[in-house]
C-alpha cells in the first residue's frame, strides 16, 4: 500500500481546471433544441385575494405559453417540511413575490414586457412585517397563532438561580436579514416527454429535494422524475429549498409547452423573491454570580419565518440549540418560535440559526464582563464548557476540548493585551477609535438531533472497468471542494492515487441520496460513509483473491479491472448507522444534539472613523478546532469565506423592506464586502480529530458564519464605549448613537484586560 | 435584457475573438455578454448581476478590463477581445490560471473568469504589484466564497513567476 497520504494534503480541486479554463457548465451555459425561456408573473401586494387577472393586448399572447395553478397536475404545494407553501398562487397572497402565473415564449428577450403585460387586481386584506405585530396576533396568517414552530430547552431549577443572582443581565439582540449573494443567480431546465416522465437540470444543493417536491407537484412516480444538479456557482444554503419552485415552475411550462424550458433570474429578482437568512430577535436575562460565573438564564430566540413555514423549524432548532453558546449554564430556559409574517419565506443561510442566536450571546458575555467591571476574557473562561459538563440540552461533552487554552492561542496571535492598552490610551486623543473584541462559539457538525437517522443517507463507490473507482453520492459541489475531499477520502481508504478515483455527478437516476448538502454534514457524514464503501471494495478484491495484503496502486488498479471483466462492475454501498452514544429526546429537547462541535475564538480588530463614522476591520485572527482538516487549502478557504460573509452580515449586508419587499435587490446597492474591505484574515487550526468523522473530520463549512459579526461589534464596543445590539451596523447607526449617546466626545473604554 | 427588435435592425459586425476574426449578425445595441455567449458560443464569460457591478462577465476589449454587460456589441467592432476561453494555450494554462488552481483562488468558479481575466490586466498594468495594488486592481470583481485571500496569493504568486 501506498505511504503518501493523501487525506491532508491540498490535492488539485478536481473539477478546479474547467472552472480556471471557463469550461464549467453552469445551467445558463445549457441549451437544449426547441427551447422555450420562462418568467414569472408574481403578485406586488403583500396580502390579499387575486379578484381578477387580465393580459393587455399589447403583447400577442398566442405566441405565449400561460400556466396558472389550475394547470397543476398534482399537488399544488412546494413539498418540504410542511406543504402550506404553494408552487403558484389560486386565490390567496401572502408575500408580495408570490408566483401567480408562469410564461415562456422561444425568445427571452420579451418576456419582461409580457410579465409587465399582465394586470392583477386584489381584494387587500391587512398585512403583517415584523416580529412584535405578527406576536400580537391582530391578524392571523398562518395557523391558529402565527407560529411556525416553537421549542422548550429546560435545564436545572433557572428560578432559584435568579434568587441567588448578584446580578441580572437583561438585554434584547437583533439580526437582519442577509441575502446569500451566490454571483449565479438561481436556474433550472426542464424537459418533459411522456413515457420518461420530467427531467430537470439546475443550480441546486440538494437534488433529492426537488425530487421530492416534483413528484408531488406532478404526482409521478419516483423513476419518472429525475433531478440532475448543474455546476453550481455558489449556493451557501440559498439554492436548498428555492430549487424546487423553480424547478416545479421550468416544469409547469415543460409540460404545458412540450418543449424543454429554461428559468434564469436576473438579480433583483433572485434577491427579491428567493430566501434570505432569518432576522431575529434574542433576549436574554442572566443570572451571575459577582465573580462572574453564570447560575442561570433566560433566553427567548424569535425568528421572522416569512409566509411559509418551509425551513423555519429547523432553522430554529439549531438557532436554539447554540443559543447558550460554549458555556456551561448549570439552568437554563431556552424559548423558542418561529413566527409568520409576509415577507417571501426566509430560509436557509450558512449557520442556519446559530449565527443569530451566536450573536446575541457573544455580545451578551461583553454586556455581562461590563455590567460586573471584569473582562471579556475573564467572563469567558469562567463560563466556558469543560470536558464531562453538559451543554444547555444536557449533551455531556465528551471531546478533549480545553476552550481556555484555545483562547489564550487566539488571543496571543492577534496581540490581543498589548493592542487593548494601547488603544485605549490612543482613544483618548484619536478621531479614529480602534478597538478589540473576541467572539466564542462552537458549532454543531451534521443534522440537529435524530436527523441523521431519519435521513438514512445512502452512498455508493462503484469500480469502473478501467480499474479506476468512482464515488456515486448526491452530495453537491457548490465551491466548497465537495468532489475533491470525498474523492481524497475513497483513495486513502483504498491506498491508490487520488487520480485513479472519480466521482459521479449528481442525478437522482445515477446516484444514491446521501442526503441534502447542508448542516456541515458532507465531510463528516457522508464522508465516513464513503470510507465504509471504499472499504468493502477492498473486501471484495481481497476476498476473491486478486489483491493480497500489501499491494501498490498499480496493483490495486489492475485487480479491480480484472475484477470488473470478470463479474461486471461492482457497486458498494453504505448506509448511515447513529453511533450508540448519540441519542436524542424529540420530544423534550434533551440528548445529545450533535455528534460532534467544532469549537472557536475569533479576535476582530476595528478602526471607527469619527468623520465618517465608517468601520474598518484591521486584523481578523481565526483559531478553531475542527477535527481533522482533510484539506488545508480548501479547509482555510471556507474559513476566509465564512468571515468575510460574516463581515458583511455584521457591517454592510442591509435588506431595505418597503410593504414586504426588498427594495435594494441589486448587487448597487444591497452591499457586501470587495477585495479593497477584506482584513488579513489570519486562520489557525487546532485538530483534535473525530471518532464520527471520516479520518477525524468534522463540520467546517458553516463554523466561520457564527464568529465575525459578535467580535466585530464587540471591537466597535470596545473602541467607542457604547454598546450596540443590532446587526447590520451600518455607519448611519453609530452616528445615531453617538448623537443619542449626548456628546461624540471619546467615552471610556470598556474594562480593561485585566485577569 | 431589452426588447431591440422594434427599434433597430441587425448588421453585420466583425470581432476578433481570441485571436480569431468572427463576423455576427446583431442588433447595434446587443450586450457584447450576450454576443459572447449566445451567438459565438463563449460561455466562460459569466452573467453575475447585468448592471456592471460584479465583474463576473469582465473580458478585455483592446487590453482594457471591460464589463460585457454594458458594452454594446456595436462598440466592440473591430476590437480585439480576450475572453477565459482565450487565455491557455495548447492546453498548458496561463500562469494565472494555474496559480488560482494551487492556492483555492476559485471555489464555486463562476467569478473566475471575470477574476482572472481582472489579475490578467492587473499584471499587464503593474507587473509586480503590492498587495494594496491587488486589492484595488480586483476590487471591482465581487467573489462570494473564498474571501478574497486565496486569490490575492494566487495573484501574487503569478507576479513573481513573471505571468
Amino acid at each position: 500500500m501506498s505511504n503518501d497520504r493523501i487525506v491532508g494534503k491540498s490535492v488539485p480541486r478536481l473539477e478546479g481546471r474547467d472552472k480556471v479554463t471557463g469550461a464549467s457548465r453552469y445551467v445558463d451555459d445549457m441549451e437544449l433544441p426547441g427551447m422555450l425561456y420562462g418568467a414569472t408573473v408574481r403578485s406586488r401586494i403583500a396580502r390579499g385575494k387575486i379578484k381578477s387577472i387580465n393580459f393587455y393586448p399589447a403583447v400577442n399572447w398566442d405566441e405565449f405559453v400561460v400556466v396558472s395553478a389550475k394547470d397543476i397536475p398534482g399537488k399544488n404545494c412546494i413539498a418540504l417540511i410542511g406543504e402550506d407553501q404553494p408552487c403558484l398562487a389560486q386565490e390567496l397572497i401572502n408575500h408580495p413575490e408570490e408566483p401567480i402565473l408562469l410564461l415562456a415564449h422561444p425568445d427571452r428577450n420579451l418576456l419582461a414586457k409580457a410579465v409587465e403585460a399582465v394586470s392583477i387586481e386584489y381584494d387587500l386584506l391587512p398585512p403583517i412585517f415584523t416580529i412584535e405585530d405578527s406576536e400580537k396576533l391582530s391578524e392571523i396568517i398562518w395557523g391558529t397563532d402565527n407560529i411556525f414552530k416553537s421549542y422548550l430547552i429546560e435545564k436545572g431549577d433557572v428560578e432559584s438561580a435568579f434568587k441567588n443572582a448578584d446580578y441580572i443581565v437583561e438585554a434584547e439582540y437583533t439580526t437582519g436579514a442577509q441575502e446569500q449573494l451566490y454571483i449565479e443567480n438561481n436556474g433550472m431546465i426542464a424537459s418533459f416527454d411522456p413515457q420518461q416522465g420530467i427531467t430537470v437540470w439546475g443550480s441546486l444543493q440538494c437534488p433529492y429535494y426537488v425530487h421530492k417536491a416534483l413528484m408531488e407537484l406532478c404526482g409521478l412516480p419516483e423513476d419518472r422524475v429525475r433531478v440532475v444538479q448543474m455546476e453550481t456557482g455558489g449556493a451557501f444554503g440559498g439554492k436548498e429549498e428555492y430549487p424546487s419552485m423553480l424547478a416545479a415552475h421550468a416544469t409547469l411550462l415543460a409540460i404545458e409547452s412540450g418543449k424543454p424550458v429554461k428559468i434564469v433570474y436576473d438579480r433583483m429578482e433572485d434577491m427579491a423573491a428567493t430566501t434570505k437568512r432569518h432576522p431575529s430577535r434574542t433576549r436574554h436575562r442572566t443570572a451571575v454570580s459577582k465573580e462572574g460565573k453564570i447560575l442561570g438564564g433566560e433566553i427567548e430566540f424569535t425568528i421572522d419565518g416569512g409566509a411559509y413555514k418551509t425551513l423555519s423549524p429547523v432553522v430554529l432548532s439549531r438557532g436554539a440549540l447554540h443559543a447558550g453558546g460554549p458555556y456551561y449554564w448549570p439552568s437554563v430556559r431556552v424559548r423558542a418560535k418561529a413566527v409568520a409574517t409576509n415577507a417571501p419565506p426566509h430560509g436557509a443561510f450558512r449557520g442556519f440559526g446559530a449565527p443569530q442566536s451566536l450573536f446575541a450571546m457573544e455580545r451578551h458575555m461583553d454586556f455581562i464582563a461590563q455590567t460586573l467591571g471584569i473582562s471579556p476574557i475573564e467572563i469567558r473562561r469562567q463560563n466556558f464548557l469543560k470536558p464531562g459538563q453538559t451543554t444547555t440540552t444536557e449533551q455531556v461533552v465528551q471531546e478533549k476540548i480545553d476552550l481556555g487554552k484555545l483562547l489564550d492561542r487566539a488571543l496571543e496571535l492577534a496581540d490581543y493585551r498589548t493592542k487593548k492598552e494601547t488603544f485605549a490610551q490612543q482613544n483618548l486623543s484619536a478621531n479614529r477609535k480602534k478597538g478589540i473584541g473576541i467572539a466564542a462559539f462552537l458549532h454543531g457538525a451534521g443534522f440537529t438531533g435524530s436527523g441523521e437517522r431519519y435521513l438514512n443517507s445512502l452512498v455508493g463507490v462503484e469500480t469502473c472497468p478501467d480499474g479506476t473507482v468512482r464515488v456515486l453520492v448526491s452530495s453537491t459541489e457548490f465551491g466548497q471542494g465537495t468532489k475533491t475531499v470525498l474523492c481524497q477520502i475513497a483513495a486513502e481508504a483504498l491506498g491508490v492515487r487520488y487520480e485513479d478515483v472519480g466521482i459521479a455527478q449528481p442525478d437522482t437516476q445515477k446516484v444514491p441520496d446521501s442526503g441534502p448538502t447542508v448542516a456541515s454534514r458532507t465531510i463528516m457524514v457522508v464522508g465516513k460513509l464513503v470510507h465504509s464503501a471504499a472499504l468493502a471494495i477492498l473486501e471484495t478484491l481481497r476476498s476473491t483473491g486478486l489483491l493480497g495484503e500489501v499491494y501498490s496502486p498499480e496493483e490495486f488498479r489492475a485487480a479491480c479491472r480484472k475484477h470488473v471483466a470478470q463479474h461486471g462492475a461492482f457497486r458498494s454501498l453504505a448506509r448511515y448507522q447513529q453511533a450508540a452514544d448519540i441519542s436524542w429526546d424529540e420530544e423534550n429537547y434533551r440528548g445529545a444534539a450533535y455528534a460532534a462541535f467544532a469549537w472557536a475564538v475569533y479576535v476582530a480588530e476595528v478602526t471607527v472613523d469619527l468623520t465618517s463614522y465608517s468601520v474598518t476591520v484591521d486584523d481578523f485572527v481565526c483559531l478553531q478546532e475542527v477535527g481533522r482538516v482533510l484539506h488545508p487549502v480548501l479547509a482555510a478557504g471556507q474559513i476566509i469565506g465564512g468571515v468575510a460573509q460574516g463581515i458583511g452580515f455584521a457591517l454592510y449586508e442591509k435588506v431595505i423592506w418597503d410593504k414586504g419587499r426588498m427594495k435594494n435587490g441589486q448587487m448597487t446597492n444591497y452591499i457586501m464586502p470587495t477585495s479593497a474591505d477584506i482584513p488579513p484574515i489570519r486562520v489557525f487550526f487546532e485538530e483534535l480529530g473525530n471518532v464520527h468523522g471520516a479520518f477525524g473530520a468534522k463540520g467546517i463549512g458553516e463554523l466561520p458564519m457564527d464568529g465575525p459579526a459578535p467580535a466585530i461589534v464587540n471591537a466597535i464596543t470596545d473602541a467607542l464605549g457604547i454598546s450596540f445590539n443590532s446587526i447590520p451596523l451600518l455607519p448611519e447607526d453609530i452616528f445615531e448613537a453617538l448623537t443619542a449617546s449626548g456628546s461624540h466626545e471619546t467615552m471610556p473604554a470598556l474594562a480593561d484586560s485585566k485577569q | 435584457m431589452t426588447d431591440l427588435s422594434q427599434t433597430a435592425a441587425k448588421s453585420d459586425i466583425t470581432l476578433v475573438v481570441n485571436g480569431k476574426t468572427v463576423t455576427v449578425r446583431a442588433f447595434a445595441m446587443e450586450r457584447l455578454l450576450d454576443v459572447l455567449r449566445i451567438q459565438i458560443g463563449l460561455t466562460g464569460t459569466k452573467e453575475g448581476c447585468g448592471e456592471g457591478e460584479c465583474g463576473s462577465c469582465s473580458v478585455l476589449l483592446d487590453g482594457v478590463l471591460v464589463n460585457s454587460c454594458l458594452i454594446p456589441v456595436l462598440q466592440a467592432a473591430g476590437s480585439h477581445i480576450t475572453t477565459i476561453e482565450g487565455l491557455a494555450t495548447d492546453k498548458r494554462l496561463h500562469a494565472l490560471q494555474q496559480a488560482f488552481l494551487d492556492f483555492g483562488g476559485a471555489q464555486c468558479g463562476i467569478c473566475t473568469p471575470g477574476m482572472i481575466l481582472a489579475a490578467v490586466h492587473l499584471l499587464n498594468k503593474i507587473p509586480q504589484p503590492t498587495s494594496a495594488d491587488i486589492r484595488e486592481g480586483l476590487s471591482g470583481n465581487l467573489c462570494r466564497c473564498t474571501g478574497y485571500m486565496q486569490i490575492f496569493e494566487a495573484v501574487a504568486d503569478a507576479a513573481r513567476r513573471g505571468a
